[in-house]
Order: C-alpha cells, then sequence, then structure tokens
C-alpha cells in the first residue's frame, strides 16, 4: 500500500492542504452572540483573578469579628460574611483559587490525555491497544469517589487536587485525541510526506498535531468547565482547597451552615461558580461548531 | 451470548481485582494510619497492640492477602470505627442509596426522552428553545449550590419540605415521610443526567431524522407517531445508551455529594466517613462495592446495545 502511494507521491502537489484562515474562523465564530457574551464572561472573570490584590477593598482573609454579617454597603457591596470577612474580595481571591486550579488540572489531563493517545494511535499494534484499555477500564472507575479517596488519604492541598482532578479527566481527551491521529494518518497528504522520507517525528508534529489541534481545543475548553465544577465539589465537602485560602467551592460551605439565618451567602458563589462553568461548556460547544462544520446546525 | 456474558464478568473480576490492590497499596502505604490509633486519648502502649493485633505492621502484600482470603469467604473484616462487621455496614447503607439513586435515574431517564424527542421534533420552536436552555444550565450548575438553594426555597422560606436525613426522627415510619424526604435530593441528583440525557436525546433524533429511512416510512403512509417511535427513537437511542453507560459512574459520585448536602444516610456518606478516619476495612469493602456496581451497569449497557441494534455482534 505505501509502495504503491510513493509512485503517486511526487505528482501531489506539494503544499500544504488549504488552511482557512483566523479571519474566517472569527467571522464564523462571531455570528453567535452567546458565544461573545461567554468570551467576554470569561475575559473579564480571568483579568479578575490576575489582578485580584489591586481590585480586591479588603484583604480576602481579614476576620473582624465585630462586623459579622454586614448587610451591603459602599464599604462592603455584597456584605460580609460568618466571620466579618468582605465577600467580594472573597470571590475575587476565591477566582485566582478556582481559574488557576482549574486551568492547571485542564493542562494536566491535556498533556496524560494526549500522550497516551497519540501514542496509541500511531503505533498501534500491542501498544495501542494496552492504551485503549487502560482509559475504557479508567472510565469504568468512578473517579470522583476515588478522588474523594486520594485526597482524603493523601491530604488535601493545592497540589494533590490539581493532580486527582487532572488524573481523573484525561481519559476522554486520550479517546479524541486517538481518534484525531487514526483519522489523519491514512489521509494522502501524509503518505506523500511521508514518501518524500520524512520521519515519525515530523509527521506527528507537521501533520497530525495540527489536524488534531480543533478538537484537542474544543476537549482543553470542555475540560476547564469540568475541572472548575470538580475543584468546586471537592472543595464543597471539604476535601478540596483547604480555608482560610478562599475558593468558590469552599466559601459555599461556609454558607451552608447559615442557611436557616442568612441564606443570601450561598448564593453568590454558586452564582460565579454557574456562569464560568456555563461559559466554558457554551465555548466548548461553539468553538466545535466553528472548528468542525460537520457539527454544526444540530 | 452466554459465552459474552461469562467472559465479560471474568474481565470484571480481574479489573476488581486490580482495583482492590491499587487502593488496598495507596492507603496502607500513606503515613498517619487509622485515625482510632491516633486519638490522643488512646494510650501508646494499647495502640501499638492494637495495630499487632490487627497485622497493619505487616508487610503490604502479605496483609492484602490476607484481606483477599477473607473477602473470598465473604468477610470483609470489622469496621475500626463502628465496630460492626462492614457487610452489616454496608448492607445497612445499600437501600438508601439504591432508593435515591433509582428514583433520580428513573426521574432523569422518564422525562430526558421525552423532552429530547420533542425538542427534535419542533426543532426551533419555543420548546425547543426552553428545553435546550434549561438543559445547558442543568449540565453547568454546581449540583451541591442547587441542593443549598432548593434547602432554602422549600425547606427555610416556605417550609413545604425537610432539609435533612431520610425519615422524621421519632415519628412513626410513612411512605408519605419517605416521600416528603426524598423529593429534594433525588431532584438534585437527577439534575446533571437529566440534562444531559435531553442534550443527547434530542442530537441524537435531529441526526436520525435526517436519513432516508424515516422519509420512506413517512412517504408509504405511516401514522407520525408510528414513524417517530418505531423507526426513528430505536435508532435514535443507541448514542443514549452510551451515554447513560457514562452517567452511572456519574451518577454514583453525584450520590456522594448529594448524601452529603442532605444528610442522607447512605453510601456516599460511609464513603466519605470511612476516608476521613482511615478506616480501612470500610474504605476497601465501599471501594469494591462500586467498582462492581460500574463494571455490572457497563455489561448491561452492552447487553442493550446488542437488543437495540441487531447489527452489533457481542463477541
Amino acid at each position: 500500500m505505501t509502495a504503491q502511494r510513493a509512485v503517486l507521491a511526487p505528482t501531489l502537489p506539494l503544499v500544504r492542504p488549504a488552511g482557512r484562515g483566523g479571519g474566517y474562523l472569527w467571522r464564523r465564530f462571531r455570528r453567535n452572540r452567546l458565544a461573545l457574551v461567554a468570551l467576554a464572561y470569561l475575559l473579564l472573570i480571568h483579568v479578575v483573578a490576575v489582578a485580584a490584590p489591586y481590585l480586591a477593598p479588603h484583604p480576602p482573609e481579614a476576620i473582624d469579628l465585630l462586623n459579622q454579617f454586614a448587610p451591603r454597603s459602599r464599604d462592603h457591596p455584597l456584605g460580609t460574611d460568618e466571620s466579618g470577612r468582605d465577600i467580594v474580595s472573597r470571590l475575587i481571591f476565591g477566582a485566582r483559587t478556582s481559574l488557576a486550579v482549574g486551568l492547571s488540572a485542564m493542562v494536566v489531563a491535556m498533556t496524560v490525555g494526549s500522550a497516551l493517545g497519540a501514542i496509541s494511535g500511531f503505533y498501534g499494534g500491542a501498544v495501542g491497544a494496552v492504551v485503549m484499555r487502560l482509559t475504557d477500564g479508567a472510565l469504568t472507575i468512578p473517579t470522583f469517589f476515588l478522588a474523594l479517596l486520594v485526597l482524603a488519604v493523601f491530604g488535601s492541598n493545592i497540589t494533590n487536587v490539581v493532580l486527582v482532578i487532572g488524573l481523573t479527566g484525561w481519559m476522554v481527551v486520550a479517546r479524541v485525541v486517538r481518534a484525531e491521529v487514526l483519522r489523519t494518518l491514512p489521509q494522502e497528504f501524509v503518505l506523500a510526506s511521508r514518501a518524500i522520507g520524512a520521519g515519525d517525528r515530523r509527521i506527528l508534529c507537521r501533520h497530525v498535531i495540527p489536524q488534531a489541534l480543533p478538537s484537542m481545543i474544543v476537549a482543553a475548553t470542555l475540560g476547564v468547565a469540568y475541572a472548575v465544577l470538580t475543584e468546586s465539589a471537592l472543595s464543597y465537602l471539604g476535601l478540596g482547597v483547604q480555608p482560610p485560602t478562599p475558593t468558590w467551592g469552599n466559601m459555599l460551605t461556609g454558607a451552608q451552615h447559615y442557611v436557616w439565618t442568612k441564606p443570601v451567602l450561598a448564593v453568590y458563589p454558586g452564582v460565579v461558580i454557574m456562569l464560568t462553568v456555563l461559559s466554558y461548556n457554551a465555548l466548548g460547544d461553539v468553538l466545535r461548531d466553528t472548528l468542525d462544520p460537520r457539527h454544526a446546525g444540530s | 451470548m452466554s459465552r459474552y456474558i461469562t467472559g465479560r464478568l471474568a474481565q470484571g473480576v480481574i479489573l476488581l481485582f486490580l482495583v482492590s490492590m491499587a487502593i488496598f497499596t495507596i492507603i496502607h502505604k500513606t503515613p498517619g494510619g487509622p485515625a482510632l490509633l491516633n486519638n490522643p486519648d488512646v494510650d501508646p502502649a494499647v495502640a501499638r497492640e492494637f495495630r499487632q493485633a490487627l497485622g497493619l505492621d505487616d508487610p503490604i502484600p502479605v496483609q492484602y492477602a490476607r484481606w483477599l482470603k477473607n473477602v473470598l469467604r465473604g468477610n470483609l473484616g470489622k469496621s475500626y470505627q463502628h465496630s460492626l462487621p462492614t457487610t452489616r455496614l454496608i448492607a445497612g447503607r445499600i437501600p438508601n442509596t439504591l432508593l435515591l439513586s433509582g428514583t433520580a435515574l428513573l426521574l432523569a431517564v422518564a422525562l430526558a426522552i421525552p423532552l429530547g424527542v420533542i425538542s427534535s421534533v419542533y426543532r426551533y420552536s419555543a420548546i425547543d428553545y426552553a428545553a435546550t436552555v434549561t438543559a445547558f444550565f442543568g449540565v453547568s450548575v454546581p449540583i451541591f449550590w442547587l441542593g443549598i438553594l432548593l434547602i432554602i426555597v422549600f425547606s427555610v422560606e416556605l417550609g413545604w419540605l425537610p432539609s435533612a436525613g431520610m425519615v422524621t426522627l421519632g415519628a412513626p415510619f410513612s411512605i408519605g415521610d419517605l416521600l416528603r424526604h426524598l423529593i429534594m435530593p433525588a431532584a438534585v441528583l437527577s439534575t446533571f443526567p437529566l440534562a444531559q440525557l435531553t442534550r443527547y436525546t434530542r442530537s441524537s433524533m435531529v441526526e436520525v431524522l435526517k436519513q432516508d429511512y424515516i422519509r420512506t416510512a413517512r412517504s408509504k403512509g405511516l401514522s407520525e407517531v408510528l414513524v417517530l417511535s418505531r423507526h426513528a427513537l430505536r435508532n435514535a437511542f443507541i448514542p443514549v445508551i452510551t451515554v447513560l453507560g457514562v452517567l452511572i459512574p456519574r451518577l454514583l459520585s453525584g450520590t456522594v455529594i448529594t448524601e452529603a448536602i442532605f444528610a442522607w444516610p447512605g453510601l456516599g456518606r460511609l464513603a466519605v466517613d470511612s476516608a476521613i478516619t482511615r478506616d480501612y476495612p470500610v474504605i476497601m469493602g465501599v471501594t469494591l462495592l462500586v467498582s462492581g456496581m460500574v463494571i455490572i451497569s457497563n455489561l448491561l449497557t452492552d447487553l442493550a446495545y446488542a437488543v437495540l441494534d441487531p447489527r452489533i455482534a457481542l463477541r
């Protein structure tokens, strides 16, 4: 098969497959209002997270027991919590922790997932089969359960939380990357490139990865949504990021004790978590439609 | 068929063996040990004696072999914290968790499939729009927050529903009382599967409705109900079943959170408590049970494929 193609190869035009410019994608993307709103919100929340020390009116961990459950005021725009800490400042610094954990966990999941997916797709055979069995096996484990167990046993610090979320979220990425590799490898431009003597590394970097990139971007975007949601759930259960460091999840743990007296405390962090997860999910969906026209319109 | 099932069950047993070995090693290898023995009120000499009696100082492979031998005899050991046999402790929690997760799953399937079908048939209508947007919120909302909000509305503000537990303490048992306690946790737990299933049913139906055989069915004069139920839905179910298979492990994770919010006395809480107190026999027992449940539900999912699509041959 390869030999046959090799004869044909020189007659193929030696140019990259026709790509579409960024301008085209942006025009498609821009048509979707929901995506624009989601993108704007995400930009805002990330800027807020980065600039937290300059934006927060108070230190997030400053306890003021004389000022518990203060109502909204000029000094405390959303009031204070059960320890007199400023809620706005905690939400702002919480964005830092929650987004940092979410993004880092996504990087872990993407690294592990794309490496395993690429290996199993590229080399196939026994190695590929073993990797795919491993992925299937990992998908049958109730991962959240495992995450809880590992954190309870090893202790909850930010590094462990990131690792646990990342290492329970790579399976989908591995499947996506594997599928993309399997789709790309038999295509003619790859065969042509192999015929003119390109090695595995060149084929992987110049042909396979660029082809897989759109799907990987979508997987990464949805991965952040999963990671932010999981972090907040773990922190809510007291097994994620530990107080006094504020995250959106552990702010809710505190708030739940006061639902009978100060229910409003439980509203703010949840709204922020939901908007963030919603925006990442929306962005992922729209990117999928934009980057892969097969999905559009359904 | 029966050979296929036997093979899959054998694979499942191997997987259980590997998972239990991994978990056993992880929990025993980390420093600390059971909370019971770290209690400052316990005399160190007594604690040491206890450790020896429990065999906690033996090499891990020896401990694992001993544990496995007992498991094969149906003995999961005695809980450190509750001084009860682990099997009894777990058996007492299973019905509660099954009631909660079963109700949630039933609710999700019973609502999602009609919703998804209606959405796809009346695509781009107001109903479709409402269902799609709601489902989108449903997959993004943190369920513990939703739980807290429901408690605020229905327990705190309106006072209609109890906020915690399975039954009213001290009151005689009645089905009505149990149901009142069940409504909110089941609703919260079903949110994610309901939303996800609606999304998949809709998109799967949209794909199927474009197919030629649907046009054929319509043009030979079949009623719309028949076209939808016999021709479209049956084919649309195949990808939906896949999602269902993935949703079941996720549902079990959800029970952990739901049981924590509503103080529901189920396996999820037992799991969290045993992990925090390092109650080894209970951790191992719950792990075995939960992994086994997931393995069996995956097998059932694959069997459902074969029933729905005769082209799929199980090997």
